[in-house]
């Protein structure tokens, strides 16, 4: 097993004003008993919504962060105590901090990371050449950190945390506010860093595709807890949240029952605009559809994760029992 | 700190140049510094010529070319030992990003050394040697008898930037206990301008500031260097004031090691 944890919190103690002198104790359960496993050359997806202690956990795992109780092993190593050991064996990008060097130009970062992880120079080219050639690297590989754009500067990053070729890969929130096109590099070139060099990857993340393109599994947490694990085939579906196919129509048609692939949900405006749940692809609803009537416009709305999980947290609590 | 987690020489080479690189890529700023740093050599310059006038010619063993050579060597070192002092890993601290520090492979603090030193180095080029050209041409310096002088005050200026390093190190690391470090940065501020001698020399102060004064790391940062450079201590009292450096610079880069950890071991991450 690469990443191991069993019973793992960390709780806070927050302190807060209630009157002119007096301070009330709250202690904040950030991750409250998390347990799960992740198996070499696996890439998991860990999600929940704001708050659900995602982070706190991550940072458990690379060994900042001391937890409460519980236990935690990565790739074999205690991380608090093995700190220093474990970082030469995983590689961290956290989507809203920078591990490069600002001020110079982004060549310099991984010429340092490479002095610090006491690569061989020719080893060290070598993956480099790989990821500058996968990611598009090289137009700005002399360009000041601060001047890239979010887009490059993740690339930078993902670079940056393989360069030392680690067994596991943790990401925080990798494309959060990247757009579309690099969301895709960067999932195209995670999917092929896996096939070619079987790295084990662990992915927070809010956006559903990064988990439906990149992960294996996925555990959800909530306040804390994990409230569903497992394959992700239907994830949505078995959280009951659908994908939505709203269309807007010429003319005014009666509801659009029976199309194969959907679920009828509502009409709006006398039938010009109907809702339908997705239960097969978009693209052969959207044929069936436009077999029977005369289509406008067309949106299709992906469930977020807050409701998938906010689904599946309720479906938790409903059948834990009682008093546990 | 075991050998396992202090960069390898490659990689400490590396920093230093990296420390040195990424403050060249400021040319305003430190253009700007030197002329701030030679405008105030001026005027104390002025105030030292007139005091030692006064006084017939010497104050306080200093004379003429001895305190032109001190007000020029002091303001240089202004920029290399950062006297005005930075917040830049409090802000770390404050944003959380410290995490990436943490999460690298080598010590913190030989990282954040490193670096420091290449800051220094690039400091030196033209926030320590601008205002010395300018006070030699225009005011006349006092030049070292000794050969021994130059190496000394090297290894002096050197030493005086770890011990620099290592009290802005604890001053900022104070972040993980109270995340504003700008009270303990201004009292840090005002402690090392005037017991540091950067203002007046050491020597000028009553005998219970002077006291008061080398009970402190502050010293080590300008008078003594410049005590050296000047040449008011030669000899084994020279070897004895390095040493006496030496001693500040270990004892407080132990501290702030002790006190990192310590800090970490309390850490609540900002900003998730």
């Amino acid at each position: 097993m690469i990443v191991e944890l069993d019973g793992l919190s960390r709780h806070f103690v927050v302190r807060r004003p209630t009157g002119r002198f007096r301070r009330e104790k709250r202690v904040v359960r950030a991750v409250d008993g998390i347990s799960f496993t992740v198996a070499a050359g696996e890439c998991v997806g860990y999600i929940g919504a704001n708050g659900a202690g995602k982070s706190t956990t991550i940072k458990m795992l690379t060994g900042i962060l001391v937890p409460t109780s519980g236990r935690v092993r990565v790739t074999g190593l205690e991380p608090v105590r093995q700190r220093r050991e474990l970082a030469r064996r995983i590689g961290v990008v956290f989507g809203q901090r920078s591990q490069l060097w600002w001020d110079l130009p982004l060549a310099e970062s991984f010429r340092l990371l490479a002095a610090i992880h006491r690569l061989e120079p020719a080893v060290a080219r070598a993956r480099l050449d790989r990821c500058v050639d996968l990611l598009d690297l090289a137009a700005f590989l002399d360009t000041p950190v601060r001047q890239l754009s979010l887009g490059q500067r993740m690339r930078g990053e993902v670079t940056a945390a393989l360069l030392h070729a680690p067994r596991l890969l943790l990401l925080d929130e990798p494309t959060v506010g990247l757009d579309i096109v690099s969301k895709e590099a960067l999932r195209a070139f995670l999917t092929e860093e896996r096939r070619v060099a079987g790295t084990t990857i662990l992915l927070t993340t809010h956006d559903l595709s990064d988990i439906e393109r990149l992960s294996d599994r996925v555990v959800v947490v909530d306040s804390g807890r994990v409230v569903h694990t497992g394959g992700l085939a239907g994830l949505a579906a078995a959280a009951g949240v659908d994908r939505v196919l709203v269309v807007d129509l010429a003319e005014p048609a009666p509801p659009l029952e029976g199309v194969p692939g959907t679920r009828f949900l509502s009409a709006e405006a006398g039938g010009l605009r109907q809702h339908l749940a997705l239960t097969g692809s978009a693209a052969a609803a959207v044929a069936a559809v436009s077999a029977r009537v005369e289509l406008r416009d067309l949106t299709i709305a992906e469930p977020d994760i807050e409701s998938v999980v906010r689904r599946l947290y309720h479906r938790a609590a409903a059948t834990r029992p009682a008093g546990s | 700190m075991s050998a396992a987690v202090l960069p390898s020489p490659r990689a400490a080479a590396a920093l230093v140049r990296a420390g040195f690189r990424r403050y060249a890529s400021y040319r305003a700023a430190t253009l700007a510094g030197a002329v701030t740093n030679t405008f105030f050599g001026v005027v104390k310059l002025s105030i030292l010529f007139a005091a030692a006038d006064a006084a017939g010619g010497a104050v306080a063993g200093y004379d003429r070319a001895a305190l032109s050579t001190y007000t020029w060597v002091a303001q240089g070192m202004i920029a290399v030992v950062v006297l005005f002092g930075g917040a830049e890993l409090a802000e770390r601290v404050r944003t959380g990003d410290v995490v990436i520090d943490l999460g690298r492979p080598v010590h913190p603090v030989a990282v954040w050394l490193a670096e420091d030193l290449g800051r220094a180095g690039q400091a030196c080029l033209v926030r320590f040697f601008g205002p010395l050209a300018f006070g030699g041409l225009v005011f006349g310096l006092s030049v070292p008898r000794q050969p021994a002088t130059v190496p000394l005050f090297v290894v002096s200026a050197v030493l005086a930037v770890v011990v620099s390093f290592s009290c802005r190190l604890l001053v900022n690391l104070v972040a993980f206990w109270l995340l504003d470090v700008r009270g303990v940065l201004s009292v840090y501020m005002v402690a090392s301008n005037v017991l540091s001698g950067l203002i007046v020399p050491i020597a000028f102060f009553p005998g219970w500031l002077q006291g008061l004064a080398r009970a402190t790391p502050f010293p080590a940062l300008v008078q003594v260097p410049v005590d050296i450079a000047v040449e008011r201590v030669t000899g084994t009292d020279a070897l004895l004031a390095l040493a006496g450096q030496a001693a500040w610079a270990v004892g407080l880069l132990a501290a702030a090691v002790w006190t990192l950890h310590r800090g970490t071991r309390r850490l609540v991450v900002q900003g998730g």
